[in-house]
């Protein structure tokens, strides 16, 4: 068991340990829709409720896979779990808001391949949190990710009145522009105690 | 029958002139011209997460080389049986299964790689790389070529890898592959090692590969 606090958890996962910036889970996303601010904010919330599911599968999954002894079952279960939570969402948000759904495009689909999510679940198990800890520790990693997501839409769409050499435009400045970010996120190392 | 949607007869790729036959090239594509990271820009995550140094770079790579080819094989061979509404979840759960396998061989070949690559083993089964050449290739082809392909992609995957990794380990622990061959005068770069230094390392990497494109382009 871990008696971290949830605060800590908090900030750990959302700051200090940035799923994007420090520990590189969901750059495909990071890469793919941070395009613009409007659809960043909204992916970073369709991520963070996928995540905080999942989460609370997983909690239940890896209590009944150590009950029936079959440990090797965890990695299947989980992305089954992830696979279906998606389509969840994709379905809701199909209903809810087809503009959404069509600036999101095939972003949406893919958060069942995010690593930040299937990350969020094989960490709180080998970390050993009690539910109430997952929870919060899957909402600090959405938060984070969101963070991210809308600090670097903010940059792009400054990006977009610059003039900038051919040679360096489209992923790879994105990738300066993350590392520069990535750096700054070293600063909150030692936050949170 | 055409076997791919790539094969494009007028290509002058780096291995034009190799691209004799088609099996050769379905598995030289993977290695430089459609290469998953410097022109795809896929599977970034293990990327830019286990190079920091060059052999971290190399057993991630051909876990995923592993994983990749037996899944392609597999998927080909059952191509006719999945019912094209489950297609993705049947691909996942392929590939989740051989994601277990390779990383339990991992733990029994050594405990000091499964420790430093940590959960990014596990975390091959989200690698888009993967499930791409699935949808992409597998899906479509006899097994054969996607086995040829997911081989070609593979180790397209880990030539990017080790590129990236032993740039890091070089410039931030002043040696390759565990050997130390800088002078003593040499001032380590810390930050090559840290998180920053892998998106830099890979932004110059896309830059040295758009550079020679815009070369190219210009010649022709």
């Amino acid at each position: 068991m871990n008696n971290e606090s949830l605060w800590s958890i908090f900030i750990n996962a959302s700051l200090i340990n940035n799923f994007v910036l420090a520990t590189f889970l969901g750059i495909c996303p990071f890469l793919g829709v941070s395009g613009k601010m409007e659809t960043a904010t909204k992916m970073g919330a369709a991520v963070t409720f996928v995540m905080v599911i999942s989460s609370a599968c997983a909690y239940g999954i890896h209590a009944l896979l150590t009950a029936i002894q079959a440990p090797f079952l965890e990695l299947i279960s989980f992305i089954v779990v992830i696979a279906s939570t998606v389509q969840l969402v994709e379905m809701f948000i199909k209903k809810v808001s087809p503009a959404l759904f069509n600036a999101l495009g095939i972003f949406l689909p893919l958060i069942t391949t995010n690593c930040a999510v299937l990350a969020v679940a094989l960490f709180q198990t080998s970390k050993g949190y009690n539910l109430p800890q997952s929870l919060i520790y899957s909402f600090g990693g959405g938060a984070g990710f969101t963070l991210a997501l809308v600090l670097m839409a903010g940059i792009r769409e400054q990006l977009e009145f610059s003039e900038v050499n051919g040679l360096v435009k489209g992923t790879a400045l994105v990738l300066f522009v993350a590392g520069i970010l990535s750096l700054s996120f070293m600063g909150f190392a030692g936050l949170g105690g | 029958m055409n076997p791919t949607d790539h094969s494009n007869s007028s290509d002058q790729g780096f291995f034009g002139k190799f691209a004799g036959t088609q099996a050769t090239n379905e598995f030289l594509k993977g290695l430089w011209r459609d290469n998953p990271v410097f022109v795809q820009v896929l599977g970034m995550c293990p990327t830019l997460a286990v190079s920091n140094s060059a052999i971290n770079a190399l057993s991630m790579g051909l876990a995923t080389t592993f994983v990749v080819t037996m899944s392609n094989m597999l998927i080909s061979l059952l191509r006719n049986f999945i019912p094209k509404q489950v297609r993705i979840a049947s691909y996942v759960l392929i590939i989740a299964t051989f994601v277990t396998i390779i990383d339990y061989a991992i733990q029994a070949i050594s405990i000091d790689i499964h420790k430093s690559l940590g959960a990014f083993i596990a975390l091959i089964v989200v690698n888009c790389v993967i499930l791409g050449r699935a949808e992409a290739f597998a899906s479509k082809n006899p097994v054969g070529y996607s086995i040829l392909d997911g081989l070609g992609m593979g180790l397209g995957f880990t030539f990017a890898l080790f590129c990236i990794g032993s740039v890091r380990e070089i410039l931030g622990s002043g040696s390759l592959l565990g050997f130390n061959f800088m002078p003593e005068a040499f001032e380590k770069w810390v930050i090559m090692v840290l998180p920053a230094g892998g998106f830099f390392t890979l932004a110059m990497w896309l830059l040295i590969f758009n550079g020679y494109k815009l070369k190219k382009a210009s010649h022709e």
